[in-house]
């Protein structure tokens, strides 16, 4: 029997794994960027055989970063408070480790507020994937500043601009010993959808940051200031090769064991009960 | 009951009566009275290949990760006190409003703040209600003794799972660290409940029964849930219209409430020869000096009752007020600057009860004698 071929076009992907669309995501965001390559990601996963969408658990937190997956994504999904989605999803994995974690969470939620969890989820080593959707700013509170706002840029706190230096991220987890560490931008969609393939299929923590555009909060009070031209900016100041442009790509990946496994491997020593 | 008598540390009791109610999954972060019970915990879950403990990163962690083992099928507890109480209280009302079943067990301090740290106290009884945002009903229970820490701890998720609520388990640093005799039961006695599961695949998360529980579907069992803390339709959907929140909310409030006889549990001693004049009220370990008050009030010939609450929350007025009337002062002991007594004059005043604080702070428990004495200067002051 003849496979009949299925025509992969935007239909095939919202029907088959978006509950509905359009998202609420303002115009020239890019979170939708993101969500169209993580759907195409999965859809690589199920077809090699690598993933099945039932054991997939999307945990997101809050913020814009948090809706990508929930409501949006037809899978489990837990949309936990605001920074803490990391923790839950340390619950839900180690709970029943067949499942398949992917976390969702922004600059302000999982580097904030939530920046604890994010280094000891990496520290452990918890089988899971951590998409950090940085785009410099808190936006869904309108534009305050956040621990990855650039120095001297201007945001609704720092009118006079920013005082404080930003983190980076990539080398943050890495420090923190995530065995998987990657960073993209929008405007690289081919590469984010095919570093969420490698690291969903990567065993033990795994985290890509991707560099997107804000240009309803960040955007108007810093230039350039139209989508457009803040997605070329993204191509241009990251680099895979330049080393006086930010770094892109896979900065770490390595095997070791996962924080389950070492759990399970100690389990044999029996102790007397009192 | 037949059983095997030990000799144990109210906190290890504890642990084992989370062990034999089927809990596999617990995490916690360390503080004075709790620790051993995760120490215990730690311990005994080596023997079990399928149960995890994770010392988490904080106590706003613990809770987190408990929320999201429970979706995923685990019966879970963290263990802490007072501090570590609040730091969770924030996820706590997510598990309020996500209906998760999950125990906390809160070793009770002398505060505010560090306090005495390593002292017991009886100072949480209203954030283990109200501490949480929102609006929402509370279930709580008190043990009194080792044996109850063993008890109270399956009780606790029994009433989890049952009503798909979380439960917490209001001991005392006193209870905790305390060794005494108690019978840890027979396995095959053990009762045990597990949460309600959907017949159908795709289930509603929050679509509730007609008994206003919602069966609880899990992950990975095709699902496609949607679990959010904002106000959500049956289908998990996020909707803030005022009719879906206040019917929700309300239909939370009546699971709980309807079933207020069930939960209701406390341990009286009525004065033999009847129409008791005065009667004493406590919980946890002030109830145990209580105890030994209201004999000796008693052989004085004070007609005395006692009642200790099991149940803290929710408060039962019904039952606790038919225990009030009649009488001419309800004396309220508890280590606190009067908390449980609010609750009691609010009750008691209704059948012109006056109602009496013996509080005591300072991290050390009451003496009989110290409530013997305050009964008796307030009675002089009534003649």
């Amino acid at each position: 029997m003849v496979k009949k071929k299925i025509e992969k076009n935007n239909e095939y992907y919202r029907e088959k794994y978006l509950r509905y669309i359009p998202t609420a995501f303002c115009p020239g965001c890019g979170n939708g960027i993101i969500l169209n390559a993580l759907v195409r990601a999965l859809d690589r996963l199920v077809e090699n055989g690598q993933l099945n969408m039932k054991n997939l658990v999307a945990v997101s937190g809050i913020g814009c970063s948090g809706w990508i997956t929930s409501p949006y994504l037809k899978a489990d999904t837990l949309h936990t408070t605001h920074g803490r989605a990391i923790a839950f999803a340390t619950g839900v994995k180690l709970a029943n480790p067949k499942l398949n974690v992917l976390v969702l969470t922004g600059d302000g939620d999982g580097a904030a507020i939530g920046g604890n969890h994010l280094i000891h989820a990496a520290r452990r080593n918890i089988d899971m994937t951590v998409i950090l959707v940085n785009n410099q700013v808190y936006g869904m509170t309108s534009g305050q500043t956040a621990p990855t706002t650039p120095y001297k840029a201007i945001t609704t706190t720092t009118p006079g601009g920013n005082p404080e230096h930003p983190f980076d991220l990539a080398k943050l987890v890495e420090g923190a010993n995530g065995s998987f560490v990657a960073r993209t931008t929008v405007a690289h969609p081919r590469h984010i959808q095919k570093l969420i393939e490698q690291a969903i299929t990567h065993k033990g923590f795994s985290f890509i940051e991707v560099k997107t555009t804000c240009p309803t909060y960040y955007g108007r009070r810093n230039p350039p200031k139209d989508p457009p031209s803040m997605v070329k900016q993204l191509k241009e100041i990251t680099s895979r090769t330049d080393p006086n442009k930010i770094p892109i790509g896979v900065f770490k990946e390595e095997q070791r064991p996962t924080f389950y496994e070492q759990l399970m491997s100690i389990k044999k020593v029996k102790t007397e009960e009192e | 009951m037949s059983g095997k008598k030990v000799f144990l540390l109210g906190n290890h009791a504890l642990a084992k009566g989370a062990i034999a109610a089927g809990c596999n999954f617990v995490t916690g972060y360390p503080i004075t009275p709790a620790s051993e019970v995760l120490e215990q915990i730690s311990l005994e879950f080596l023997n079990y290949p399928d149960r995890v403990y994770i010392q988490m990163e904080d106590e706003i962690a613990s809770i987190a990760a408990l929320i999201g083992a429970s979706w995923a099928g685990a019966k879970t507890m963290t263990a802490t006190s007072g501090p570590g109480f609040s730091l969770m209280q924030e996820n706590l009302s997510y598990a309020y409003m996500t209906e998760t079943p999950l125990v906390i067990a809160v070793l009770q301090r002398s505060g505010p703040s560090t306090g005495q740290a390593t002292l017991p106290g009886q100072q949480e009884f209203y954030q283990a209600r109200f501490g949480a945002h929102g609006d929402y009903e509370a279930i709580v229970f008190s043990p009194w003794s080792v044996q109850e820490m063993f008890d109270l701890a399956i009780k606790s998720f029994n009433t989890s799972e049952e009503l798909r609520h979380p439960v917490i388990l209001l001991a005392d640093g006193e209870i905790g660290h305390m060794r005494e005799n108690m019978v840890l039961p027979d396995p095959e006695e053990i009762k045990i409940v597990n949460r309600r599961r959907p017949k159908t695949v795709p289930y509603p998360p929050f679509q509730p029964d007609e008994d206003y529980i919602p069966p609880m579907p899990l992950f990975g069992e095709g699902h496609n849930l949607l679990i959010t803390g904002s106000s959500h339709d049956s289908n998990g959907f996020r909707n803030a219209d005022p009719e879906l929140h206040r019917k929700n909310l309300e239909r939370m409030k009546k699971k709980v409430q309807t079933r207020i006889d069930q939960l209701t549990d406390y341990h009286s001693e009525l004065d033999p020869r009847g129409d008791a004049e005065i009667i004493l009220i406590s919980f946890g370990a002030a109830a145990r000096p209580t105890y030994h008050a209201v004999r000796k009030l008693r052989e004085e010939g004070i007609k005395t009752d006692f009642l200790r609450l099991r149940t803290l929350w929710p408060f039962n007025d019904k039952v606790i007020g038919s225990f009030l009337e009649g009488k001419t002062h309800a004396f309220v002991v508890e280590m606190n600057q009067g908390k449980l007594v609010r609750e009691i004059e609010r009750v008691g005043n209704k059948y012109g009860v006056k109602s009496v604080l013996v509080g005591k702070i300072g991290g050390v428990v009451h003496t009989s004698k110290e409530i013997i004495q305050k009964v008796h200067s307030e009675l002089k002051k009534a003649d």
